[in-house]
């Protein structure tokens, strides 16, 4: 089983908390799936509000791990900022770094992201970079200190699965070594079991669950993909090829006019 | 004097951030804070000056993807 700095997780999925229909569906998805890890945010709260703490209590009843973000920061500082004051608010030192460079496809800011994760490293942060498969960058972010990637499958709310696998076979070939964790953009539990085929070590995904009709049954059917995936890979699937090869042995057919 | 709270002009009478959230109604709720942009972590925040024109930004758990 894969450790994320030094945390072996029952399980390779990790979920969102964001966009469902309700908190009982959302305690149900995670009930249903066992997902191991969930994702949070921090926003601004108004005087008088207890949101934050009945959410807050929500999620430590899940009874798994969190994993803050720093979604909708577009500059490192911004992003630091955010990171240290989830790092107070939930009592964890893992950041899924999101620096934002572009606003429709939501890609991250590669030098941003760098820089952010450089400076949360030192500090003794965890990071979870939302990267791209970019191999370059994936150089510079483990230089940086990160010890796990988080390549996106496609930008973040699209659901169209593993839009370059080239470019996710190269970064998974490139780095053996290093716990991989797709993240964004997968929208069928298809795509997920293609994801843990190609070797990746667990998943993160929030809005093909929470937008689905029915996202306790569709938590559970991610569950089913990433483990059929995992279990595939790991049986060591046969090399294809073009020509056609009879499965059924010819020798002992009957020779009929 | 002017302070903004999440990006709203609020007066206010007290100079240091931990008397500012009380000020503000905040009370003991489960918070973090920035001051113009700096992480102020609990333990510093009595200790934190605040002067006009500062902008606090007040966040707390909530969702995400």
């Amino acid at each position: 089983m894969t450790a994320f700095y030094g945390v072996e997780l029952p399980t390779a999925f990790m979920l969102g908390t964001a966009q469902y229909p309700s908190p009982a569906i959302l305690g149900a998805a995670f009930c249903e799936s066992a997902a191991s890890v969930a994702t949070v945010s921090v926003r601004r709260e108004a005087a008088g509000a207890q949101a934050g703490e009945g959410f807050w209590r929500l999620v430590r009843d899940l009874g798994v791990h969190v994993l803050p973000n720093t979604a909708g920061c577009y500059s490192p500082s911004e992003a630091i900022t955010t990171a240290k004051m989830a790092r107070e608010l939930f009592e964890t030192d893992w950041i899924k770094l999101e620096v934002i460079g572009h606003s429709d496809s939501l890609q991250p800011d590669p030098f941003g992201l760098v820089e952010a994760a450089a400076s949360l490293c030192r500090d003794g942060f965890k990071v979870f970079p939302y990267t791209t498969e970019d191999l370059v960058l994936a150089d510079r972010l483990l230089d940086a200190g990160c010890e796990v990637l988080m390549p996106w499958g496609a930008p973040i709310g699209t659901g169209l699965g593993l839009v370059n696998p080239y470019g996710l076979r190269s970064l998974r070939a490139q780095y053996p070594d290093v716990p991989m964790v797709i993240d964004a953009g997968l929208g069928l539990p298809s795509q997920a079991a293609q994801a843990m085929e190609m070797g990746f070590d667990a998943l993160l995904l929030n809005t093909a669950v929470a937008k689905a009709g029915d996202p306790v049954a569709m938590a559970v059917a991610f569950a089913k993909a990433i483990e059929a995936g995992k279990l595939a890979r790991n049986a060591d699937p046969m090399a294809p090829c073009d020509m056609a090869a009879p499965s059924t042995p010819l020798i002992g057919k009957a020779f009929l006019q | 004097m002017k302070i903004s709270i999440n990006g709203v002009a609020k007066d206010i009478t007290s100079t240091n951030l931990a008397a500012v959230l009380h000020e503000a109604g905040y009370g003991d709720a489960r918070v973090a804070t920035a001051v113009n942009g700096h992480f102020v972590p609990v333990g510093q925040r009595a200790s934190c000056p605040i002067e006009a024109g500062d902008q606090l930004e007040i966040v707390a758990p909530r969702q995400g993807g």
